[in-house]
Order: C-alpha cells, then sequence, then structure tokens
C-alpha cells in the first residue's frame, strides 16, 4: 500500500481543554471553573499520500484534533510537528505556506460559505488570500477548479444557495483545493448528505487524492465509510486514540475492547448476520470527570483490577498496529476471546 | 392472516402559495402483527409524511386522501375525537428529537402519568408503580430518582428512552418510530434498536420503523419498502429486496453503502440528486438518475408488479435490473 514512509505531519502528545460554561448559580456560590478534557495526551504520524481515519463517537474530540492540525485551536500541551517543524513556532511567510498546505473541508459546506458571494468570488478569494496566481490566470484556474470537481462551468457565476448538498460540498473541495494542498483536513464530510450523494463525493475525493497525490485526514463517525476509504485508522475514545492501525487488520482483528463493541454495534448491510445482544452497556462518561485508569474502564467487558489503577498507553506488539489496552500486554489468547 | 395495519392508496398533498405539493402519491403497504416494516429513503421521499398522515398529525394546509384501516376502521375518515384515543393509545408514535417531543418544563413521571391517565383506568398509586415498570423495562436503572427529573438532565440515549416508555404507557399495539436513532451514536443506536425488537417480542407489537440507514434495515426489520419522490417503489422481505433488488433505485442505493472488501474502490453511486416536490419527473420519477431507463420510463408511470409472493416493485425494467445483480448479494 504505503512504499514509502515519509511522515508528513504528526501529533506529539497533545492535549486541549475547553472551560466549561458555568451557570449563574455556580458563579454566585463561587463553584471554580471546570475543564472539558477534549483531547487527553494524541500522537500519530501522518504518512504522505495516505489516507488516515479518525473514527469515534461523538464528543471524543476528532473535530478538535482536527482543528489542531491545522492550527484553528492551539494545543495546551504538546506540539503539532510538519516536516519536523513545530508549527506553533511558524511565524510570516513559513505561517502562510502551512495555511496554504494544510486545508480543512468543513462538515456544513452551507455554513462556511458565503452566500453573498458567487462562487467565482468565493474560489478568487481562496486563491487571492494565499497569492497563488497572477490575477490574470485567475479565471482559467477557477474553471479548471470547477472542472476537477465536476461541476459544470456556469457554477462559477451562482450563489451557494443555487447549489444542492453534495454540489455544495465540491464547491466547499474545490476552494480548500484552489491552493494545490498537499493535506486536506476533511471534518465529517459527506454526513450530511443522502447515500446516493456521499456515494458521489467519496468517489471524487478517491480520483482527486490519486490525481494531485493528496494527504488526506478523513474524519467521519461512519464506520463503512472510514473502512472504505482510509489507509490506517485511528479509533478514538474520550479524547485518546485507544488503537491505531492498518485498516483491514483494524477491522478484522480489532485489538482494543472498545474498538470491537464499536464494530459489533454498527449495523451490518447483511439480513443475515442480526444479533439480539447488545455490543455494549452504558454510556459515555463525562469528559469533564474522567475515569481513573483506562478511559474505557465503565463499560469494558474485560476489565480487571488494574484498568482501574493505571492508564494504560498506546503501545506496539506489532510496528503497525498500536493499542491501549493493558490486555495487549498478555498477548494472544485475548486476542482470541476479541475477535470470536 | 390479517394485517394489523392496511395503508392503501395513501396520498398527501400540501397547499401553499405556489400551488400544492404531493408529498406522499399513492402509498400502500401492510404491517402484520408482530411484524417491523422498515420505511427507507433519501431526505424529502416522504417518509416522515407518510407517518405523520397515518394519524394526520399534520398541519392544517396538508390534505390527506386514502384508506388507512387499523382493527376495522379507517383512521382517515375517523372524527378527531375518536383519533385522539387511538393516538398514544393503541398506536404510540415516537420521533427523531425527543427534545422537541418532550415537554421540557415538565419532569419525566408527570409525562408518563399523564399518558396513563388518559389510556388507561390505573389508579394514582397503579400508575407510579407502572411508571417504575416502564422505566424498567426501557432499561433506565434507579427509576424512582430520575422520574422526578426533566428531560434536559437525561443524556440523548436516555432522553429516547424515556420517549419509548411514554409510548409504551398505553401499551400500544403499533408503534411508529421515526427515525428514532439517527442522531444518536453506534453504540446507543444498537442499544435501543434492540429494546425496541426485545419489546416487539415481549408486547407483541407491530412497528413502522422510519429511518435511511440501510444498515439499520437490514439488522433490524423483517419488511422493507422503499420510498422515492413520495412513491413506494419496492417492496418486500428485507432478505428478498437485499438478494434481487428489482428497482434500478434500490440497487443504487444499496451499491453506494461501502462494503467490506471493496476498500478505495468506485462506489456504484447515483447520478444526480433526488427531485425536489414542485419538479417530479414525468413517468418513472427515477428516470432522469437511471442507467436502465428507456422511452417508455420517460412517458408512463410504472404500476408496483409482484416479483414473488413477499416482493414488490415498480419498475419497467425489472427484469434487467435483477439481471445486474445485487451490489451486495455474495459477500
Ligand atoms: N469550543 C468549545 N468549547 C467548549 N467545549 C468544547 C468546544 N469544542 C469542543 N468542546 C467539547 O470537547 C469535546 C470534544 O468535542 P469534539 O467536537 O472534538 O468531538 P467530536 O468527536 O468531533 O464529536 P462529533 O462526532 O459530535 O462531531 C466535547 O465534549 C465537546 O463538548
Ligand atoms: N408541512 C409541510 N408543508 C409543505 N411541505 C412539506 C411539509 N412537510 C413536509 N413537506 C415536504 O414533503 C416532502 C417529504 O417530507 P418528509 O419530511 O416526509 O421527508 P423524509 O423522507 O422524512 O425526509 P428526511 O429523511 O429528511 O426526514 C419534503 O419535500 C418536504 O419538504
Ligand atoms: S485496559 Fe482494561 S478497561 Fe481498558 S480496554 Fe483494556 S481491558 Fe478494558
Ligand atoms: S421504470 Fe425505468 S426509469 Fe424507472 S427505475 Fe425502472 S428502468 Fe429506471
Ligand atoms: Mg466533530
Ligand atoms: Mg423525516
Amino acid at each position: 500500500m504505503m512504499e514509502r514512509r515519509e511522515i508528513l505531519l504528526s501529533a506529539e502528545n497533545v492535549s486541549k481543554n475547553f472551560a466549561f460554561p458555568r451557570s449563574l448559580t455556580q458563579r454566585l456560590t463561587g463553584k471554580p471553573a471546570v475543564a472539558v478534557h477534549a483531547l487527553n495526551g494524541v500522537s500519530f504520524d501522518l504518512h504522505r499520500g495516505e489516507t488516515l481515519g479518525i473514527v469515534g463517537e461523538s464528543g471524543c474530540g476528532k473535530s478538535t484534533l482536527a482543528r489542531c492540525l491545522v492550527r484553528l485551536h492551539d494545543c495546551d500541551e504538546g506540539r503539532i510537528m510538519f516536516e519536523g517543524r513545530d508549527v506553533a513556532a511558524l511565524k510570516g511567510t513559513e505561517r502562510r505556506q502551512f495555511n496554504a498546505r494544510v486545508q480543512m473541508i468543513f462538515q456544513d459546506p452551507y455554513s462556511s460559505l458565503n452566500p453573498r458571494m458567487r462562487v467565482r468570488q468565493i474560489l478568487a478569494e481562496a486563491l487571492g488570500v494565499h497569492k497563488m496566481k497572477p490575477k490574470a490566470q485567475i479565471p482559467a484556474r477557477i474553471a479548471e477548479l470547477l472542472d476537477l470537481v465536476r461541476l459544470p462551468a456556469d457554477a462559477a457565476d451562482k450563489y451557494p444557495h443555487e447549489f444542492s448538498g453534495g454540489q455544495r460540498q465540491r464547491i466547499g473541495i474545490a476552494r480548500a483545493l484552489a491552493v494545490e494542498p498537499e493535506v486536506l483536513v476533511a471534518d465529517e464530510l459527506v454526513s450530511a448528505l443522502d447515500v446516493s450523494v456521499q456515494a458521489q463525493v467519496v468517489n471524487l475525493l478517491l480520483q482527486l487524492q490519486e490525481q494531485l497525490h493528496l494527504t488526506v485526514v478523513f474524519v467521519a463517525h461512519d464506520l463503512r465509510l472510514v473502512r472504505h476509504i482510509s489507509h490506517r485508522v485511528a479509533v478514538m475514545y474520550l479524547g485518546k486514540i485507544v488503537e491505531l492501525g492498518q485498516t483491514e487488520a483494524l477491522f478484522t482483528a480489532p485489538r482494543h475492547p472498545y474498538t470491537k463493541v464499536l464494530l459489533d454495534a454498527a449495523p451490518e448491510l447483511d439480513p443475515a448476520r442480526r444479533s439480539k445482544t447488545v455490543a455494549v452497556k452504558g454510556e459515555l462518561p463525562s469528559p469533564v470527570n474522567l475515569p481513573t485508569g483506562c478511559l474505557f474502564n465503565t463499560r469494558c467487558p474485560h476489565a480487571f483490577n488494574r484498568c482501574f489503577t493505571d492508564r494504560p498507553v498506546l503501545t506496539a506488539r506489532d510496528p503497525d498496529h498500536l493499542a491501549a489496552c493493558h490486555l495487549t500486554d498478555f498477548g494472544l489468547p485475548f486476542q482470541n476471546e476479541l475477535t470470536a | 392472516m390479517t394485517p394489523a395495519l392496511e395503508v392503501s392508496h395513501l396520498t398527501t398533498q400540501f397547499t401553499s402559495g405556489s400551488g400544492k405539493v404531493t408529498a406522499v402519491d399513492d402509498v400502500s403497504f401492510a404491517v402484520m402483527p408482530g411484524q417491523v416494516l422498515g420505511l427507507v429513503g433519501e431526505s424529502g421521499s416522504g417518509k416522515s409524511v407518510t407517518l405523520r398522515s397515518l394519524l394526520r398529525l399534520l398541519p392544517r394546509t396538508a390534505q390527506i386522501e386514502g384508506r388507512v384501516i387499523w382493527q376495522g376502521q379507517d383512521l382517515i375518515g375517523m372524527s378527531e375525537k375518536q383519533l385522539r384515543s387511538v393516538r398514544g393509545g393503541d398506536i404510540s408514535m415516537i420521533f427523531q428529537e425527543p427534545m422537541t417531543a418532550l415537554n421540557p418544563v415538565l419532569p419525566v413521571w408527570l409525562q408518563i402519568d399523564e399518558n396513563l391517565r388518559t389510556h388507561t383506568s390505573l389508579s394514582a398509586s397503579e400508575r407510579v408503580a407502572r411508571a417504575r415498570e416502564l422505566m424498567d423495562l426501557v432499561g433506565i436503572s434507579d427509576a424512582p430518582r430520575r422520574l422526578l427529573q426533566y428531560p434536559h438532565q437525561f443524556s440523548g440515549g436516555m432522553r429516547q428512552r424515556v420517549m419509548i416508555a411514554i409510548a409504551l404507557a398505553s401499551n400500544p399495539k403499533l408503534l411508529l418510530a421515526d427515525e428514532p436513532t439517527t442522531a444518536l451514536d453506534v453504540t446507543i443506536q444498537d442499544q435501543i434498536l434492540k429494546l425496541i425488537l426485545s419489546l416487539r417480542d415481549k408486547l407483541a407489537m407491530s412497528v413502522v420503523l422510519v429511518t435511511h440507514d440501510l444498515g439499520v434495515v437490514a439488522t433490524t426489520c423483517d419488511h422493507m419498502a422503499v420510498m422515492y419522490a413520495g412513491r413506494i417503489v419496492e417492496t418486500g422481505a428485507v432478505s428478498s429486496v437485499f438478494a434481487q433488488p428489482s428497482h434500478a433505485y434500490t440497487r443504487g442505493l444499496l451499491g453506494s453503502v461501502p462494503r467490506a472488501g471493496t476498500q478505495r474502490s468506485q462506489l456504484l453511486s447515483i447520478e444526480g440528486t433526488p427531485p425536489s416536490l414542485s419538479a417530479i419527473p414525468k413517468g418513472c420519477s427515477f428516470h432522469p438518475r437511471c442507467e436502465f431507463a428507456t422511452d417508455i420510463c420517460r412517458r408512463s408511470t410504472p404500476a408496483m408488479l409482484p416479483q414473488s409472493a413477499t416482493h414488490a416493485a415498480a419498475c419497467f425494467h425489472s427484469d434487467r435490473v435483477i439481471a445486474a445483480g445485487s451490489p451486495v448479494g455474495a459477500q
């Protein structure tokens, strides 16, 4: 799959907290402000040319991580490295270059496209901000971009509201591609779209990636989509990566109990495979009061003593397949139980 | 067996300043006792309006025609007063976003109690016991304390459980569920769907489950009906429709969902987008997007034709669609 493994972007032990809004009574009674622990020490490498999928349930920190990667958030702890340099230290021209080379595409194309601008202006603005092209070349580049995302040339003179959801998502992609980025960070790119239209956008993304040699971070909660599109997948739970591996290995032989229940809970497209047992009981704990020990211990069917005292770290039994679970230390018998 | 619910030629139109639009167009289906029927289709295809038409839960601008036979009576012709005793009684409904359906200023027990008072003859103390029992049934522990709480004190998944508890208060024989898990995480979706299935078994209810997720249909429903632009285009036993989709839209929809073993390949997508109600194409409304379309599809509307005893489709070229094979057939 990947011949070379050039590390383009990496997260090193990234943590991010948000202040939890206090109610009036809490402020009057002098209750201290509490923190939402959105990211709790996330580390991974992004290889040039790959698609890295990031999955996990609502609130596990996927969007926060995506925003840290493109510097829309600063990290509280840890750092994001791009080509071996800490992106927080980039200034002036270097910072602008980083902003152009690493682009984010948002979930809701409607709210991220200015409704009062024609598509032509939206794309010209993206080109202008990054001073990509001499003015005279801009119309040709706009035509090229629309062609790239399979929109008709006359789309340039329309406003965002004149398009369907799938088409608006294409405009968002065209805008991100305007500055010839190397990395696309796509946050729930197709989640709001109908299934038939989702497939169109996924097909387009796959084609563009080959054509333009893009590196993609694909954030989504839809496991089927992530499996389809990603070379490698990171599974997040409560602001931590709990498992990271090659897509097929992770989906067919998961090494973390949370990955296993997530896969069991996702409805399969096969009416012959039904089960009456619930994949996992209980709900996500609050990101304000994190459990001590393993973050998954409140729901894990395999939890034992150590899980309530020590937090497992992401470790590799095989360099391509990392998991953060104490069971991994015991090796394969548990593996069989997990994949049974 | 006689169906629990029989819907025939249901048509719902909305009148607005710019004229009339048909949101549900000549829809017929039946639900057998104890059966889970999945109503599947993309956004705007008419799933919610169909469900709401059954109980006439629509604004005044809606005009509903057809027959909805429930225990020998036609719900469409029934007086508003009679219908009120059916609603939330024998037939209960749950919605996608429980927050809009729950009353935010009433504690949960009052909302369950209201249903119990309207639809049962239980005494006050029996109602308290029944409310606790219902919380148990939907998997909310610590019922005495939780019953005193307000909807905002529950998580999304718990709120959906509360909705189901309220819906079950009257011992309904039919549960209409409109995307009850769409806003929830997969692990919670799994819990709620399995709860609905176990309640179906325990209480012998029938269920109509609206969803746009074919995975949910595959894992939860017995029968399915596929909607496109206000019409049902294919209906049948879930296993039969998945094994042999006979309408080009159903086949395309199944092919649009990524599945194992096809990583990073181009998905079988459907060109274009669903039509808007004000511009539904003539003939088969799917023809502008259909790779199988010929002249006849542009001229006439295909009728529902049986493929087998439990499977029917409205497509002029179902033989060619069947020959093209199911995208989810041999896995
Ligand atoms: N700007 C913010 N202020 C306060 N809390 C925030 C902010 N952004 C995110 N959070 C909190 O941080 C946690 C992680 O949120 P995040 O949006 O990253 O999750 P997510 O995995 O993207 O979820 P979803 O699947 O719902 O998009 C959540 O508890 C969220 O409420
Ligand atoms: N009160 C109304 N007045 C006018 N048109 C309406 C009204 N309610 C629904 N419609 C229209 O009827 C059509 C069918 O809507 P419906 O809500 O049934 O779709 P749906 O299949 O449930 O879609 P979704 O998956 O988005 O929930 C849509 O085009 C919608 O705009
Ligand atoms: S460390 Fe313990 S609680 Fe955490 S996932 Fe592994 S077995 Fe479960
Ligand atoms: S009737 Fe014609 S247009 Fe409609 S689905 Fe069948 S082949 Fe396609
Ligand atoms: Mg998010
Ligand atoms: Mg709906």
